[in-house]
């Protein structure tokens, strides 16, 4: 069940009509009921994915929970331990529990591994035919990706004892399914999502109006913009356009993911919303960043957040990266000491890339990110005495600058997702320095990449809009701005993007007039 | 505590560590300062930091990471 | 301050709605001036009731027999059921709701629907996309409707939206807001009668000039699907104590196999049935391929179906007992009017032919 079906909406209607008339206290379950339903119609085979990562997961957790438990009673018992004896004892219960947690991870990233190298690569080569960008299939299959990391991250957690272990099997179940979640993100963290996900909720009007406005949104952004421009995307990967048409692809892009991702994203967050659960948020309107660090601060804020924490975090503090961290300083200072960081980053980048796809264009993404990081935090000192020299580099035009370069840059990086073939884009990336083709933009190339003067009219409506309301977004919710303005207004506007979605999206089999010329019937 | 605010401020001279309650969350703090205090403290106190440790809670100000760092001496 | 809210939700919901409906009127194509093909099953709810024939199938029934014609020398009253490369399955899903509004003695089926034996068999996709809208859109709801779109979605069809698209037209043609014209809002809410009784008038005159090639075949055979349902349509014809009758219009192309005539014969005598191939009967129906078709013998012309009616007429009325009705009053002022519109309508292509 895509969200941009109409049986999806459906679903939803139904969903929260039972969710608010049936007796508040199995809220729960009904969104259980609903998520495993939904899960179902996805495609019941996967299915068992699920239950197994929600079965090894609960009894991890319960496991390392009795453990817990058990230790704490025996603490009690023996209050009259000294202090190295009780150290000693928390020591062997910490190693029990780590061998548990140990095998769950095992197990799971064992089955992540599997499915990603034996099911999702055919997919993901069989979609890119058709302009599906396998950043956005991250889920694939069904999904496991984004609940198995939620579920690992919360088992981490509880073996790290900052998150509650939850010892009802149906509501771990509700926690790892949660289908809003499933397809594209975001990847919550138990304690956030525990506030909501399990509360009762009453009706409130303004709060279900908030999500089925935001689902709107989204629709807009994934329909109308990302889903329009990608037959463009998928014509200029050919290998002839190059120099500047290879540029206009990388703002293509840049425009196509982000509208897709997040407006996915504010589906999901909508859908949750209107059943008065709040999930993370997934994108801080990420191309306002003016450096690759902080780009990736507002850019798929859930995974990063999941990869620091389990991966980032853990390799870089480890006792042997600490020793050497000590050691390297006494050789070689400053850029001794930051060794663990680099080292980490780079592997954490590579599993980031890895876990896009087992190709080399993924590595190369997840390299190429890593180095302009470390190294732009290497010159940060440089910057920093540049900015004390040169008053302009203060002004606020100097921050458009940053941000139009950031831009730029960060999507050369991404733009690597279309490239299976690495060489091809580097060839491409070279290109813009000796082909300067700009003539593409009024010879007539621009009108044969399967865009139409209307569409490109509709794009730049979408993508001025998309923009402005990212700008006001800089001051809080848009919508509560929107709460201010006369309600009649607002209701004008909200109809006009509903019809503007239905018009003027790409969905459907598509209108194609000379299908309909009469031709021997 | 000052040796604590001291390698602070090698890190960003600009903050007033004393002052600021939201290092992580106001982004003064990103995940290269923390992993270098965490070695910092190690080297310093001969504290070393557990990675579930590694929260904004624990980092947001110098009087939680100062607690911290006592917390885990006592342990 | 409260109570005042929810009537303002519940008009712009009202609103919502029938601006959406509104639309979808507007964005659903007419085929008024082209495609007429389009608009023909929309027509037969208004000639529904008191038929003693009916015709089911694709261009080879409603472009070669003239209704007006047969009651003209017969006193015959039929409707043709057909539509732009309707697939047998919609016939029998048309056939099934014919018989919601009349009780006719026989029922005329054109054998090449047994050619096609899935939404694929003609080829291009996105062509039987076209075929399945042409003859889908304007059927009246019921569960036939909805079998009859089950049967007909192709893959894409069912991939994007598969019902949906049918159940909101506008789904379907959203994106033809670029290429809304005058014609879209002329007929938001009605249309012009584009056939006559089913029958689709064509004026001009298009010569057959050469053989068409007979190329050998890898196969003949029909499809189990069409077998399928020419049995349910047969069974249907017993149910309703109704004679079913296959017949093989007079259309050069696509070429009828001798194979194929095998099995259609084979199929009527065992299920005793009356079977008539025309393309057999060429010089006693008078078609003449120099002045009766409009388009090299694929279809006839008005000259040409007003001859095969002329034809097929004494046939229904002698082998199948079709009663002449024009001793009813009523059936013979309606008739007479349906006359008078035909007439027109002739003579306006007519003069519409000789200015060109």
């Amino acid at each position: 069940m895509a969200f941009t079906s109409v049986n999806f909406l459906i679903f939803t209607g139904i969903l929260i009509a039972l969710y608010y008339i049936l007796p508040h206290k199995i809220q729960w379950i009904i969104l259980l009921v609903g998520s495993y339903v939904f899960y179902f119609f996805a495609g019941p085979r996967y299915l068992a994915f699920l239950l197994f990562t929600t079965i090894t997961t609960y009894l991890g957790i319960l496991l390392m929970f009795r453990k817990n438990h058990s230790a704490a009673e025996y603490l009690q018992q023996h209050a009259d331990y000294s202090k190295a004896e009780k150290k000693a004892y928390k020591a062997k219960v910490k190693s029990s529990n780590r061998a548990i947690l140990i095998v769950v991870l095992v197990l799971n990233f064992a089955l992540l591994f599997f499915c990603k190298a034996m099911l999702v690569e055919p997919i993901r080569s069989s979609m890119q035919g058709n302009g599906t960008l396998s950043f956005l299939t991250l889920g694939l299959p069904m999904g496991l990706s984004f609940y198995m990391f939620q579920s690992m991250g919360y088992l981490i957690d509880v073996y790290r004892q900052k998150a509650e272990a939850l010892t009802n099997p149906f509501k771990l179940a509700l926690f790892t399914s949660f289908f809003p979640q499933l397809v594209q993100g975001p990847i919550s963290q138990f304690e956030d999502l525990k506030e909501t996900l399990f509360t009762e909720h009453s009706f409130d009007r303004r709060q279900v109006a908030f999500g089925l406005q935001r689902m709107l949104w989204g629709f807009f952004k994934k329909m109308v913009i990302a889903d329009r421009i990608a037959v463009a995307v998928q014509e200029l990967k050919g290998s002839e356009y190059t120099g500047f048409a290879f540029f206009i692809l990388v703002v293509f892009f840049a425009i196509q993911i982000y509208a897709d991702f997040s407006g996915g994203i504010d589906i999901a967050i909508g859908v949750a919303e209107t059943l008065g659960i709040r999930l993370p948020e997934n994108f801080l309107r990420p191309y306002f960043s003016k450096n690759v660090a902080e780009f990736w601060r507002r850019w798929h804020v859930t995974l990063m957040e999941w990869m620091k924490r389990y991966i980032f975090y853990p390799i870089t503090v480890s006792k042997p990266m600490l020793n050497l961290s000590m050691k390297a300083k006494k050789k070689l200072g400053r850029f001794g000491m930051r060794l663990p960081i680099y080292i980490g980053s780079l592997l954490t980048w590579l599993a980031t890339g890895i876990w896009h796809g087992f190709n080399l264009h993924f590595i190369v993404w997840g390299l190429l990110n890593c180095f302009v990081i470390v190294i732009s935090e290497e010159l940060t000192p440089l910057y920093q005495k540049f900015h004390g020299r040169f008053a302009f580099s203060n002004k606020r035009g100097y921050d458009v600058w940053q941000i139009i370069r950031l831009f730029i840059l960060i999507n050369l990086i991404q733009v690597t997702d279309l490239f299976e073939n690495v060489g091809e884009y580097f060839r491409k990336v070279f290109s813009l320095t000796y082909t300067f083709n700009y003539h593409v933009l009024w010879d007539g190339t621009m009108t044969k990449l399967g865009l139409n003067t209307a569409d490109y009219v509709i794009l730049l409506v979408g993508v001025v809009l998309m923009f402005l309301v990212s700008v006001l977004q800089r001051k809080g919710s848009v919508r509560k701005q929107m709460q201010k303005i006369p309600r009649i207004l607002r209701y004008v506007i909200l109809i006009v993007l509903l019809f503007a979605v239905i018009l003027f999206g790409s969905y459907g089999i598509g209108y194609n007039a000379s299908a309909f010329i009469y031709n021997q019937f | 505590m000052q040796e604590l605010i001291e390698i602070l401020e090698e890190l960003h001279p600009e903050i007033d560590f004393a002052e600021c309650e939201d290092l992580v969350d106001g982004k003064i703090l990103d995940s290269f300062d923390i992993v270098t205090l965490v070695a910092e403290i190690n080297e310093h106190f001969d504290v070393a930091i557990p990675v579930g440790e590694l929260i904004p809670e624990n980092f947001n100000s110098v009087a939680a990471l100062w607690a911290l760092i006592e917390r885990l001496d006592e342990e | 301050m409260k109570k005042r809210v929810f009537p303002i939700i519940i008009i712009t919901v009202l609103i919502t709605a029938a601006l959406f409906f509104f639309l979808q009127a507007l964005l659903i194509p007419k085929h008024m001036s082209e495609t007429k093909e389009g608009a023909m099953i929309r027509e037969y709810y208004k000639n529904a009731g008191g038929n003693e024939v009916v015709f089911i199938g694709d261009c080879e029934v409603y472009e070669n027999f003239s209704p007006v014609t047969m009651w003209e020398e017969y006193g015959i009253t039929s409707v043709i059921r057909g539509s732009a490369q309707q697939m047998i399955w919609q016939s029998y899903y048309l056939l099934e709701e014919t018989f919601k509004y009349e009780t006719p003695d026989v029922v005329v089926f054109n054998v090449l629907g047994m050619l096609y034996d899935t939404p694929k068999s003609i080829g291009d996709s996105s062509k039987q996309e076209a075929y399945n809208r042409m003859t889908l859109d304007d059927m009246r709801w019921s569960k036939l409707k909805i079998q009859s779109i089950n049967a007909s979605m192709t893959d894409e069809e069912r991939e994007k939206g598969g019902i949906w698209n049918y159940i909101f037209p506008i789904l379907r043609y959203h994106d033809r807001w670029n290429d809304i014209s005058k014609e879209d809002f002329q007929y938001l809410f009605h249309r012009d009668q584009v056939t006559d009784n089913g029958y689709l008038m064509q004026v001009g005159v298009n010569p057959v000039k050469d053989e068409y090639p007979r190329i050998p075949l890898v196969n003949y055979e029909f499809g189990d699907t069409c077998y399928e349902y020419l049995d349910k349509m047969r069974i249907l014809c017993e149910e309703h104590d109704c004679q079913f009758v296959l017949v093989k219009a007079p259309s050069l192309s696509p070429v009828w196999y001798d194979e194929y005539e095998e099995q259609v014969e084979s199929y009527a005598e065992e299920h005793n049935l009356l079977y008539f191939n025309f393309l057999e009967h060429l010089d006693e129906i008078g078609i003449d391929w120099n002045t009766d078709t409009y388009d090299q013998g694929l279809h006839l012309n008005v000259y040409g179906a007003e001859k095969m009616a002329s034809y097929f007429g004494q046939i229904l009325s002698v082998e199948c007992g079709v009663e002449d009705k024009r001793q009813d009053v009523a059936l013979t002022a309606l008739w007479e009017s349906k006359t008078e519109t035909y007439q027109q309508r002739k003579a306006k292509l007519e003069a519409e032919k000789q200015e060109e």
